[in-house]
């Protein structure tokens, strides 16, 4: 699509863009470009001596089990926050869209999460999970549980996942709230009159109807647990115990950041790139099939 | 914004001056990156400020750069871009990567002949002095806050337990026979716990038994070290501790001093943890605790040693000017002051790094009136250093210490057995020096 | 409704009352640990009923922070102010015009910038942490507000929004405005800007709440306390290794400030915080 009327200056349109241009290249050319540069090199971290390696950071990187731990990790953390968030938030939404009065009351209740800081939410989570002072550690050490995040890999897994899906929900759910109101009643209506009870209505015509916007969530929820929960993780556990919680965003900042291995941590970048890539494709992907309706 | 406010104006008032004073005479300003915070920090502040109104040509600056791994990122960017402070204070683990930075930094000794101030090595405790110094024998950075792993009891729960509480337990043994009371009287759910899991747990521990972390004297003689922290001492050890935390006398405290809250807020009856918690200690517990040598296994010939230490030296960086460091030097040598380095010792709990300040302190009548203070520096020189005792020196270290607890925590959490996390620990480590070997000519 | 079913209107009811109970909970824990004193919080399992210390525990965090971050709260609040509005309002001014040139001027290499733009979607900041970092060290802005703002501004999402926008805006108007001889600043300030501005304030909204709630980049960029956005104030406040204990009440009073002020933002503008959030998803 084009505009078919344009103002005509030589000079005007490059200084509009001026400022945008500048900034994405200082700060997103450049920097991306050097990660792909360092991640071919072997530097101490004064750079005061530096060799070529070539692929040597990538080649060793894919050979450290640790590394794969952590792609695994994140794997089953990113699958649990979308399964957990998506479902719940699944379920509220439902419920609201049956809500006659009332449901703007619902809806303000429910969405206020999304403006806590993601690293707050680790700490307010942090706090109710401390094994010495939670109030829910302690529910549950009632229940006769064992309850140690600090030592149990599976127990910070639980911590982290939590806050997470705590602070995506109202993501999640005002966009299955619209989802749904935007279904024709019609269908509905005439399912019921079919004999179709609510169950069935919704697993044959409302889920269904969902699945584009189902999808996008996942891709936008796998998107958030790849990167945009080091806030989480670097607040509630630092990746531990041992490599529990420790994603790949985690590790490029601490082996980059806190251990100084720059050319590791570079080659982690260029790696994290090439799925911010994939993920980014897949997502346009749906935009498409979007159009098509 | 009342600091804000503040803020412009002060920095009016100093841009007026400025601007008078270099009428006058230039200032030649020196800046100091630090990570100490709170009291600490005050202290900081109190040795700029008497430095600067000793005397008038130089001004020293400490700025609080975030905590030691931050601070040092910092630093190095700011290397990078060539703007690096003058003086930088870095953490213990790091220093193997500063003096693997053969350009970014210049020795301290170096400064002060260079600036023709006084400076005698032999002043300092050897195992605090061995730590910055190379092995050919010149000191790197300036010792400045130090502090070792010590034992601390709540005595009002020994008592409880019916455990005299005027005897602390010596040996790993011990401890355990004490944990076990405690446990089954009821006094504590929390028995014993540590902070700094590597540094008490292998560093020190090893230090204590005078059994090698590494080959090269610790890493001290070369940068081909190789981890040996595998032996059937530390095994046993580890493998102690796992028992001892699976009938719950050991209880695990977290990577850091998180284990110091359990102890002063009269969770667990006792801590290993560093020698400077005892201020917050004293300023936090409600309850007598006594301070003690850190236990050890009574059977290991050689046992007790001396334990090394931990916390932080400043080290100069390069690329400044001959005056400045001339400025560097004076400051060092203020700082050096028996006196003074007394004082820091008293008020803060870190050890006294000079015999002399040690004298001082003890003549004053200190550590009578506060029992315990002078468990760490007693440790400390409990006998003359060996190979195994002196200090160690790790490339990327900070790193390495992670992998050794992420192994510790996988041990507790029953993942693997100590015999397994210990050859865990020593093969990542390797691989890790081996690394920064390659990145760091000799 | 499409038929009356009692049992499950109940069931919704209290479905929909438990989710909010449960999302509301780890706040009102927030809350009551803020209003007690700090042996109470210590006090396993902590009281779940407010104490009467609310204004001696703000009033202390405001002006003394608490325990390793010795910023004191009001100062971390505004430069969280200062970053989120620099950065909220900056990413909406160049997107605006540069979504403004790209749409209603021809000139070469007009696509190549717009697809330069769009690249930077794939490049969030967590991947490229240690090279920016570099560079704004380089270009001497750490410690400072330019370095906690520039590097968020740019903007893929708002400048295909407003581009989006500006395709619907009808070509009559330009039309217009040519055929009266304004020029295209004339134009843009006219009928674009006002036309723009449910888009604008949408927008907004949510930047304002991205800009509040950054963690990553203020943690590198900042090691002065007196540039210490609140949400990082938090985490250093509760961080290890420091010599002091964390002191919770005083940590649970600043968490209860930094989160009220992007809360109140999405409670009050709900309508254009939903805009918002759907627009920029398109």
């Amino acid at each position: 699509m084009e505009k078919r009327v344009v103002f005509r200056s030589r000079w005007l349109p490059y200084l509009l863009v001026a400022p945008q241009l500048a900034i994405t290249i200082v700060f997103f050319f450049l920097p991306a470009g050097q990660a792909i540069w360092q991640s071919l090199l072997q530097e101490d971290p004064f750079g005061t001596s530096t060799e070529f390696i070539g692929l040597e950071n990538f080649a060793t990187l894919f050979a450290d089990e640790h590394y794969l731990a952590s792609f695994r990790v994140t794997a089953i953390f990113s699958v649990l926050v979308a399964g957990f968030g998506l479902a719940i938030s699944l379920v509220l939404a439902v419920f609201a869209d049956r809500v006659v009065r009332g449901a703007g009351v619902y809806k303000t209740l429910l969405i206020w999460p999304y403006a806590v800081a993601h690293a707050v939410a680790a700490v307010l989570w942090l706090f109710l999970f401390n094994p010495t002072l939670g109030v829910v550690a302690h529910w549950i050490k009632g229940l006769g549980i064992g309850w140690d995040p600090l030592l149990d890999g599976n127990d910070a897994m639980v911590l982290v996942v939590v806050a997470a899906v705590w602070n995506q929900i109202s993501y999640n759910f005002l966009f299955f709230l619209a989802g749904l109101q935007s279904i024709p009643k019609s269908l509905i209506e005439a399912a019921a009159i079919d004999g179709a009870g609510p169950g069935r209505r919704f697993w044959t015509i409302v889920f269904p109807l969902l699945s584009p916007t189902t999808f996008f969530l996942l891709v936008v929820n796998i998107v958030f647990a790849f990167f945009n929960t080091f806030a989480i993780i670097d607040a509630a556990t630092g990746g531990g115990p041992g490599q529990a919680t420790e994603i790949l965003v985690y590790k490029v900042y601490k082996d980059g950041f806190k251990a100084l291995d720059l050319g590791s941590s570079a080659a982690q970048s260029v790696v994290l790139m090439a799925i911010v890539i994939g993920l980014t494709v897949l997502q346009f992907k749906w935009i498409e099939r979007k159009v098509q309706y | 914004m009342n600091r804000h406010s503040i803020r412009v104006v002060r920095l009016a008032v100093a841009g007026a001056l400025f601007a008078f004073a270099a009428g006058a005479q230039a200032q030649v300003e020196i800046q100091w990156w630090h990570s100490m915070t709170g009291a600490l920090n005050d202290r900081v502040n109190d040795f700029a400020k008497g430095f600067n109104e000793s005397q008038k040509d130089y001004k020293v600056v400490p700025v609080y750069k975030g905590a030691y791994p931050e601070s040092m990122a910092a630093a190095i960017a700011a290397f990078r871009a060539g703007n690096a402070p003058h003086i930088l204070q870095v953490f213990e683990v790091g220093t193997a990567t500063m003096m693997g930075a053969k350009g970014a930094i210049v020795p301290v000794q170096q400064v002060m002949t260079g600036a023709g101030e006084k400076f005698d090595p032999k002043a300092y405790i050897p195992s605090v002095a061995g730590y910055y110094t190379t092995s050919k024998g010149q000191m790197l950075s300036f010792p400045f806050n130090s502090s070792t792993a010590v034992f601390y009891y709540n005595k009002d729960m020994f008592e409880k337990a019916g455990i005299d509480p005027n005897r602390a337990p010596a040996t790993w043994p011990e401890v355990m026979a004490a944990a076990a009371r405690i446990k089954t009287s009821g006094t504590s759910q929390c028995a014993y716990t540590t902070g700094w899991p590597s540094w008490v747990h292998v560093e020190n521990f090893s230090a204590w038994h005078n059994v090698p972390i590494a080959t090269r004297e610790n890493g001290m003689a070369g940068l081909d070290t190789v981890f040996q922290i595998n032996s059937p001492l530390h095994v046993r050890h580890w493998n102690n501790l796992k028992e001892w935390a699976g009938k719950g006398y050991f209880t695990y405290g977290g990577r850091t001093n998180q284990a110091e809250a359990k102890f002063y807020s009269g969770e667990c009856a006792m801590l290993t943890s560093s020698s400077a918690a005892q201020a917050n200690i004293n300023r936090n517990a409600k309850f007598k605790y006594g301070v003690a040598f850190m236990p050890y296994y009574a059977d290991v010939a050689g046992a007790p040693q001396n334990s090394i230490i931990g916390g932080a030296s400043l080290w100069v960086m390069s690329g400044k000017k001959p005056n400045e460091y001339k400025g560097v030097a004076k400051f060092f040598t203020y700082l050096a002051n028996p006196a003074r380095q007394a004082q820091w010792h008293q008020t803060t709990g870190y050890l006294p790094i000079t015999p002399v300040a040690y004298d001082l302190t003890k003549n004053a009548g200190f550590y009578e009136k506060n029992p315990g203070t002078d468990v760490s520096v007693r440790q400390m020189l409990n006998k003359p250093p060996t190979a195994n005792s002196k200090g160690l020196r790790f490339g990327s270290f900070v790193q390495i210490r992670d992998m050794f607890q992420e192994e510790f925590e996988n041990m507790l959490a029953g993942k693997q057995d100590a015999k397994t996390a210990l050859d865990n620990s020593v093969k990542r480590g390797n691989e890790m020096l081996r690394r920064f070997q390659k990145t760091t000519k000799e | 409704m499409v038929e009356r079913r009692p049992l499950l209107d109940f069931i919704t009811h209290a479905v929909l009352l438990l989710g909010v109970a449960v999302i509301a909970f780890p706040v009102y824990v927030t809350f009551v640990a803020s209003t007690i004193t700090a042996e109470e919080v210590l006090a396993a399992p902590m009281t779940l009923v407010p104490g009467p210390h609310l204004l001696e525990n703000y009033k202390e965090a405001w002006l003394h922070g608490a325990g390793n971050s010795a910023a004191p709260v009001r100062t971390m609040m505004f430069n969280s102010l200062v970053s989120a509005l620099v950065i909220a309002i900056g990413k909406i001014a160049i997107s605006l015009v540069s979504a403004f040139a790209i749409v209603y001027f021809r000139f070469p290499l007009r696509m190549f910038f717009f697809w330069m733009i769009f690249v930077t979607l794939m490049l969030p900041v967590e991947v490229r942490i240690l090279p920016t970092y570099k560079i704004v060290s380089d270009l001497s802005m750490l410690d400072s507000y330019a370095g906690l703002t520039l590097p968020l501004i740019a903007s893929a999402t708002a400048t295909f929004l407003f581009r989006q926008f500006f395709l619907t805006i009808p070509d009559e108007l330009a039309e217009a405005a040519r055929i009266d001889g304004a020029g295209p600043m004339r134009f843009f300030w006219d009928v674009v800007v006002p036309m723009s501005k449910t888009s604008m304030a949408a927008l907004f909204v949510i930047q304002f709440i991205y800009g509040w709630n950054q963690y990553l980049w203020p943690l590198i960029v900042t090691t002065q306390e007196d540039y210490y956005t609140v949400v990082i104030g938090i985490k250093r406040m509760i961080a290890g290794g420091g010599e002091a204990s964390v002191e919770w009440h005083l940590v649970m009073a600043t968490a209860m400030m930094a989160m009220l002020p992007p809360a109140v933002v999405v409670i009050l503008m709900q309508k254009w915080f939903v805009k918002g959030l759907v627009d920029t998803e398109k």
